[in-house]
């Protein structure tokens, strides 16, 4: 499954949506499967964001998987890297590397490291991590493709805890200055921090933000903000179609999500932001996720 | 006999990158708004379109510098020591020490020499933190010739580093036909009787100590040290062998700096006494640039003064 389904840009229709839902699905199966081998890792982060990065790597992206330097690709940082094994299960899907590399993740000495490790990894435009850094390396991608007059869009994928770092304002603030409408941010707006303010809310945690916070903050800032359902296969293309078209201003999507989705169990609740898995769990989330369970996954290592 | 007073390397800083710029289009600066004070000016004003003011947003710009160099960009950084090092510290180590981004950290203001501003832009610290981090290098030259000279270097170079500039005008140590190598200290005066290794706007005063100290019949080699790292260890341990005792002098902390770095290749590769002056542990306050070199021990009656003691109390 190297190629995608259509040229980048193109419209979509019902068939390629339902080929990228079940892409989608294959991203949250071999994040399960990887962390669960590792006996370590983020699940619900990685499955929040499994839809658009279906989207992104198979329909958005202008990129060559058998030429990962390629100067005029598409950027894309994983500014919340550590939802970093959905990243490589959507790469490893899309061709750059073998799946079976995937059992390797988190593993010592493997490519597929913790966080995105672009030294390691071909095919990562940068490593990250320490959150609300990736918002400032894409505004310097999107920024550098202006200077040297390529027709490249910088996307920055991140997470709505993570936009409690200064950093991220920082960047907002700037990118808006130089009005680079070749930089898109996704934000996977699913309402679960690691651990959240103590509150009434689920599990006695608080949302990252109040509802509406993230978008008036933005368009504070200067952004051109759109809204999203981010596990709507269709509406995240449109979306993320018209996010491509410039208006002279950077665009954030703000994407509404649900931290473990896909998962029953691990759906909206905090503490599988990050957690191992149970032989006996592993087996739920895989009936959930309507993948058969083989008569050995292997074991954790 | 001093050294005559040189150029202030800020302006030296903003008039080498710019004439760098000329000759080679992937150049930019990125000014966290002091552009007046770093003199970044001097380059907007011959490269406006590659001037790239970033506000008052230094981790911001140090992970956009990141993010430029990946796309062929070379950025070279316009800010203070302290916002570029200490405050941007995690952007540096993540994005552009991790990744080896060709993004090159050229603030001015280190030491002592900021121009009375206040102690929260003073810092003395940086050449220890940016020598420990895996993936930096670390250059402070002693002068305005050897300023043109690394920021030179540092354009070819290629991968991330750090060059410690200064604010105001400081003494010339070298002559224009000086040639920077990097990685490699440089011998500026030759003695028998100790061996006085400096580094940065330091060494020429280090090197007027060394006068002072001539005048009463002690002869003292003196070894300047522009790069931190990678340390010149051959030149460290023969400049120790030389004449069997090793004194630091430096405008930074005597720990994890120029003294910590010969300190720790002597003790491997020919153990030394060394002893070590500079600032000691303390933070420190602003004021005139002389009162501060007399209150830390830095100007050249003070170093030679430090220097007499020790070797009364090793005689």
């Amino acid at each position: 499954m190297s190629e995608p389904l259509t040229a980048p840009g193109a419209a979509a229709d019902a068939a390629e949506i339902a080929q990228l839902e079940e892409i989608a699905r294959r991203i949250r199966v071999e994040v399960v499967r990887a962390v669960y081998l590792a006996r370590a890792g983020h699940l619900g982060g990685p499955l929040s964001a499994a839809d658009m990065l279906a989207a992104l790597y198979f329909h958005v992206l202008r990129i060559r998987p058998d030429e990962p330097g390629w100067p005029d690709r598409d950027r894309f940082v994983l500014s919340k890297g550590h939802s970093s094994i959905g990243l490589y299960a959507a790469m490893a899907l899309r061709g750059y590397f073998p799946m079976e590399e995937l059992d390797t993740f988190d593993g010592a000495n493997s490519r597929l490291q913790g966080h995105p490790d672009m030294t390691r990894l071909p095919g990562l435009d940068m490593s990250t991590g320490s959150l609300g850094m990736g918002i400032s390396a894409g505004m310097g991608m999107a920024l550098g493709a202006r200077l040297t007059g390529r027709d490249v869009r910088a996307y920055v994928m991140l997470g709505d805890g993570e936009c409690q770092e200064g950093e991220v304002w920082e960047a907002a603030m700037a990118a808006a200055r130089y009005g680079l409408d070749n930089l898109v941010a996704i934000v996977d707006h699913n309402k679960l921090q690691q651990y959240g303010w103590p509150g009434d809310g689920p599990d006695g945690r608080l949302p990252p933000q109040v509802a509406g916070e993230l978008v008036a903050k933005w368009k504070a800032f200067g952004w051109r903000v759109l809204e999203v359902d981010g596990h709507d296969m269709a509406a995240i293309l449109r979306v993320l179609d018209e996010a491509a078209r410039g208006d002279g201003r950077p665009t954030v999507v703000i994407a509404h999500t649900v931290k473990g989705k896909g998962v029953s169990f691990m759906e909206g609740h905090y503490y599988w932001h990050t957690r191992a898995i149970k032989p006996d769990e592993l087996a739920t989330a895989m009936a959930d996720l309507g993948e058969p369970l083989p008569a050995s996954e292997g074991d954790p290592r | 006999m001093t050294l005559p007073m040189g150029r202030p390397m800020r302006e030296i800083f903003g008039e080498t990158v710019a004439t760098l710029a000329d000759e080679d289009p992937r150049i930019v600066m990125l000014d966290g708004d002091v552009g007046s004070s770093s003199r970044a000016d001097i380059f907007e004003k011959a490269h406006p379109d590659r001037y790239l003011q970033m506000g008052i947003a230094e981790q911001n710009m140090l992970g956009v510098a990141a993010g430029l160099a990946t796309m062929g960009l070379i950025p070279f950084i316009s800010t203070f020591v302290a916002f570029a090092v200490v405050r941007s510290l995690d952007q540096v180590r993540v994005l552009i020490a991790q990744t080896g981004a060709n993004v090159k950290i050229t603030p001015g203001y280190a030491g002592l020499f900021t121009g009375q501003t206040g102690m929260s832009h003073i810092i003395v610290d940086d050449l220890a933190i940016m020598r420990a981090m895996p993936g930096m290098v670390a250059v402070a030259p002693a002068d305005d010739v050897e300023a043109a000279e690394v920021l030179r270097w540092a354009a070819a170079y290629q991968g991330p580093c750090y060059v410690r500039l200064g604010r105001d005008a400081t003494q010339r140590l070298f002559d224009d036909s000086y040639r920077f190598t990097f990685g490699k200290a440089v011998v500026v005066r030759e003695g028998g009787d100790l061996t006085l290794f400096s580094t940065g706007a330091q060494t020429p005063r280090t090197v007027d100590a060394a006068e002072l100290l001539a005048a009463e019949g002690i002869d003292a080699h003196v070894v300047h040290v522009p790069t931190l790292k990678p340390l010149d260890v051959e030149a460290i341990v023969a400049g120790a062998e030389r004449t069997g005792r090793a004194i630091t002098v430096e405008e930074h902390t005597i720990i994890g700096g120029l003294g910590g770095a010969v300190a720790e290749t002597l003790a491997e590769h020919r153990p030394t006494v060394v002893h070590r002056i500079g600032i000691r542990d303390v933070h420190v306050q602003s004021g005139p640039n002389d009162a501060l070199l007399d209150i830390y021990g830095l100007s050249a009656v003070r170093v030679a003064e430090q220097v007499r003691g020790i070797l009364g109390a090793d005689a």
